[in-house]
């Protein structure tokens, strides 16, 4: 049952075939036993999970209308603040805060009545593309536990990939849903800015933060999608209009007559052969399907990933500084006599991780005066340059492609020591934060020389989600019937052994 | 060695500079719905945005903004058809965020004016000073340092926080600088800050109770000799908490200034705190480094885009200039300066121009709101606003005593009964059985009658000692329990001791 999709299942809990609490005790059991391999949670909320399951499957016996996916579980990464439970964002300065309230994505999951199984793993601070830098030990990638499950979302992915969850939620400030769905063989979107609610998402880079479903088919993340996107008025970015058609788009998987344009700047030098065949054959597939491949250039993508390591930290520097040991969270060195200052200072000493450090001080740095001009201020100029690209692009295309990620799985530990080698693993999602538009990830196959998964990107102009949802299950079905089975059948048992 | 004003001012030019923080009295916070009640239980009106829980985002108070863009129109200013908030990042425990957000490069209201009179050598001169920009920003919340000696963080024992005043929306007013007002610096200071605060009041946006903080003031003061270019160095002077102080504290600083030029030292540009007892300023941190705040755009909030007409719809609603009313008002009531100053303290400028517009006569409204009701006010320790007596009461008790159906003591009882909540006045005469005695015949009769209680006064006024009657009088008034006219009394008991009446 827990291999299923989460379609079929929310089918089996409306037909009756099964409870929630049944379905729902299968995921706890299962997390029970590969847990301690994956190490995808920093929580499970057995009870609150099983109480919530109850609760959904008395509402059905009463009748009452439910929504599509209630009484399917879920995983939540632990950014978004969850009332009353541990959310501590893979860091340790939160450890031991329990949010006093939900965010709006935990509002939502809630009212469409999906389970919430716990909270995941997650780089600190959503700061990372490997779930290394989580100060609760890696995530183990369920393909092969010796390497990452991609980052900062690993805890999501690897939730998916090892059956822990058939749905979770992700946040993408530079890839973090995409990036770990590609290498985990899953499915993830990074929807428009705006689409989804960031109140309560405990804030990296407040202009390029957003959070978005997760899950193993096109279509199970296109009915969480629809249950989180929506209008706040307690998020001042959010947009106000009505979500796109995504689940609609899902099931139709229809690419005939649309334009597929390939960017150029995104493939080639650098992405792994096994990426690139992979892809190539993606393109051939959704040329068969009746989709027009076209080629389109961005010119300005190369100064894509500078830009971001200035904005990013620029904001996160300042986004950090709450955390001082005030309010909530770690406090260190509050004996007799020690000042304020030296107790924010200690505290954020022994709290933080390097990584975190690391772009404080980069941001600090990028924003001081006299450095403004020519750090922040010109990274500005370069997103509105991408924006503008993607501007010119969209007219030649109705979506654009890309591979995800130019490689594919490497090893917990071979770049923890080598920071920009890191970096450059989000090339391709990068631009897509930056210019606010949505963005996917499925799966495109096993690269031939490591048999590991490789993500096919897809982007959409804003607003315009539905697209990529639209080539994305057009897609996943002509892998589908080539493969014969879901690619995760090919992942190792986790049950076998080491 | 120490200087007078006058040398200081025949060697020096003082350079003003201020910056007025207001709090706006808007119902809920600039960036929540927290509510802003002033003096509420510590921490009582504080939620997860002003409290910066990890996750929370702002969302800003379309009604401060009203408030801000009403007052920039009121101070002549440009409307910003696009401004933004940025952030000012410092750490502060009383700063839940460790930065606050504010508006930096792209300010919501630019390049204003006020004009300002005050009295000079020559007589009332005009003073402009030059607004260069109204932005928007919320508070901090509250440190009480407890123990050590100065109250200050540094040697506290600890401190508490109270994040009530967290979040709430203050707006920012900073003049340009203003050379050129000679010796007259502090009054022109003391004059700007009060007509910024008359406008304020007018505008209805801000409490503008500079004891509670809802109005501040930082005075900036530098000097340069008379007839140099360059600008000295500045010191800027906070916690300057009243009308009086503004003045004090630029005096002061000038005077500081000079003698520390003067013995060939300099001034460090610095926040200095002005001593309300003293009168003096005190070094807080020094400027000297200049702080970097990294101002950068606030990513969580959107531009402020106001619409055009909106504004312009804002602009037709202004009331009318204070300064001007008041010359207006004073005017046409003929009411002596010192006495339109006290309704301005007073606060009942409004009130008495409406019982005028009611009929009463100026001098009459003016005397009853100032006088008895303001008395009672004052007693029962509540707001002249919160009584319940209106306008129209007293414009109804002017008229009876004009129509001689009440005498003033009586209408101060009828004043008494309206307040007590006993009704309207035609209530309280009517209840109290309030009426004056205007029959002669039952006049003399008491007048016979005290006059003959007491014959060795009534002598002395037949002999010709005036003054006496004054007891008579009061006995007379005392036999009619008050419902006399005193003025008739005093006439037929003067005619009746065989005096001239008038």
């Amino acid at each position: 049952m827990i291999r299923s999709t989460a379609a079929q299942m929310a089918a089996k809990l409306a037909s009756g075939e099964t409870t929630s609490v049944t379905l729902t005790q299968a995921h706890l059991d299962r997390i029970n036993s590969v847990e301690d391999k994956v190490h995808a949670f920093l929580f499970v909320d057995e009870k609150g999970a099983l109480e919530q399951a109850a609760s959904v499957d008395a509402k059905r016996a009463k009748g009452e209308k439910l929504s599509p996916l209630a009484g399917v579980p879920l995983a939540l990464k632990d950014v978004l603040a969850q009332k009353n439970k541990p959310t501590t964002c893979g860091s340790k300065i939160l450890e031991g805060w329990l949010p006093p309230y939900d965010s709006t994505v935990v509002a939502n999951l809630k009212k469409n009545d999906i389970v919430i199984l716990g909270k995941t793993n997650m780089d600190e601070f959503a700061m990372g593309s490997s779930t290394e830098n989580s100060a609760y030990g890696p995530t183990h990638n369920p393909w092969d536990l010796s390497r990452i499950p991609g980052g900062s979302g690993g805890g999501s992915s690897a939730a998916l990939a090892s059956f822990e969850a058939p749905l979770a939620i992700g946040t993408d400030t530079g890839g973090s849903i995409r990036q770990p769905a590609a290498v985990t063989g899953t499915v993830g979107v990074k929807p428009t800015y705006g689409g989804v609610s960031r109140y309560g998402l405990v804030a990296f880079s407040s202009s390029l933060d957003q959070a978005g479903p997760c899950a193993r088919t096109v279509l199970d993340t296109a009915l969480l999608h629809e249950a989180i996107a929506g209008y706040d008025p307690k998020d001042a970015t959010s947009i106000n209009a009505p979500v796109p058609q995504v689940v609609q788009a899902a099931k139709d998987g229809n690419v005939k007559g649309m334009k597929i344009g390939v960017v150029k700047e995104l493939n080639g030098d650098g992405y792994q052969p096994g990426v690139r065949a992979r892809f190539e054959e993606a393109l051939e597939l959704l040329a068969k399907a009746g989709a027009e491949i076209v080629e389109v250039s961005t010119p300005n993508f190369e100064y894509a990933l500078a830009a971001y390591y200035l904005i990013a930290p620029s904001e996160a520097s300042s986004n950090l500084a709450r955390f001082d040991a005030m309010r909530y969270g770690l406090r260190v060195g509050d004996v007799d006599g020690a000042s304020a200052e030296a107790v924010m200072n200690l505290t954020r000493e022994v709290g933080f991780g390097k990584e975190v450090k690391r772009r404080i001080i980069l941001g600090t740095y990028a924003l001081s005066s006299g450095y403004y001009d020519a750090y922040y201020g010109s990274a500005q100029k370069v997103r509105t340059l991408i924006t503008q690209d993607f501007t010119q692009a969209f007219t030649k295309a109705d979506v654009l492609v890309s591979p995800t990620c130019p490689t594919t799985a490497f090893k917990i530990g071979e770049k923890a020591n080598d920071p920009l080698a890191m970096y450059l693993n989000d090339i391709a999602t990068i631009p897509v934060n930056l210019a606010g538009i949505g963005g996917m990830s499925l799966p495109a196959g096993l690269a031939d020389e490591d048999g590991l998964p490789v993500g096919f990107q897809i982007m959409s102009p804003v607003m315009k989600d539905e697209r990529m949802y639209s080539v994305g299950a057009a897609l996943e079905a002509a892998l589908l019937s080539q493969w014969g089975a879901p690619l995760l059948d090919r992942a190792p048992a986790l049950e076998a052994g080491k | 060695m120490s200087l007078t004003y006058d040398d200081v001012v025949a060697k020096y030019e003082p350079v003003l500079g201020l910056e007025v923080h207001v709090e706006l009295n808007t119902e809920s916070k600039m960036f929540c719905g927290c509510a802003t009640v002033f003096g509420a239980e510590p921490n009582t009106q504080t939620c997860p945005v002003c409290l910066a829980l990890p996750g929370a985002l702002p969302v800003v108070n379309e009604k401060a903004i009203e408030s801000t863009i009403k007052i920039g129109l009121a101070l002549n200013c440009s409307i910003a058809p696009f401004s933004r908030f940025a952030r000012k990042n410092y750490f502060y425990p009383d700063m839940p965020k460790n930065f606050q957000i504010s508006q930096y490069d792209e300010p919501i209201c630019v390049d204003g004016y006020i004009d300002v009179e005050i009295e000079t050598d020559e007589g009332p001169k005009k003073f402009r000073v030059e607004v260069e920009r109204v932005h928007m920003e919320e508070d901090t919340g509250k440190s009480l340092h407890v123990g050590g000696a100065t109250g200050r963080i540094h040697g506290a024992e600890y401190s508490l926080l109270d994040y009530n005043r967290a979040g709430i929306p203050l707006v920012e007013i900073v003049t340009k600088i203003v050379p050129g007002t000679g010796k007259y610096a502090p009054e022109v200071a003391k004059a700007y800050v009060a007509e910024l605060r008359d406008i304020l009041r007018s505008l209805g946006v801000s409490d503008v109770k500079m004891e509670q903080g809802s109005l501040r003031c930082d005075a900036n003061v530098s000097l340069r000799l008379i007839g140099a270019e360059k600008l000295g160095t500045r010191s800027e002077t906070k916690n300057v908490n009243s009308l009086r102080s503004v003045e004090r504290a630029v005096r002061g600083e000038m005077i500081r200034h000079a003698e520390l030029l003067n013995a060939g030292g300099r001034v460090v540009q610095e926040t200095r705190h002005f001593q309300e007892d003293t009168g003096l300023t005190r070094s807080g941190r020094s400027k000297e480094q200049a702080e970097d705040y990294r101002y950068f755009p606030e990513p969580d909030l959107v531009p402020v885009e106001p619409d055009a007409a909106w504004i312009e719809t804002l602009r037709a609603g202004l009331p009318e200039r204070p300064s001007i009313r008041r010359k207006r008002l004073q005017e046409a009531w003929a009411v002596p300066e010192k006495e339109m100053a006290a309704m301005i303290n007073a606060d009942v400028l409004d009130i008495v121009e409406e019982t005028v517009l009611l009929g009463a006569d100026p001098t009459k409204a003016r005397s009853w709101w100032l006088g008895e009701i303001s008395r009672i006010a004052n007693d029962k320790d509540v707001a002249i606003a919160d009584l319940a007596i209106t306008p129209k009461d007293v414009a109804e008790i002017v008229a009876l005593v004009n129509s001689g159906d009440l005498t003033d003591k009586l209408a101060r009882q009828v004043v008494e009964g309206v307040i007590s909540g006993e009704g309207k006045p035609s209530e309280v005469i009517a209840k109290r059985g309030i009426k004056v005695v205007n029959d002669d015949g039952a006049l003399m009769a008491a007048i016979e009658k005290v006059c003959a209680e007491q014959a060795e006064t009534a002598e002395k006024v037949r002999a010709g000692h005036i003054p006496a009657a004054g007891a008579l009088i009061g006995a007379v008034m005392k036999e009619t329990k008050g419902q006399a006219d005193a003025a008739r009394v005093r006439e037929l008991l003067l005619g009746h001791l065989g005096q001239p009446t008038s």
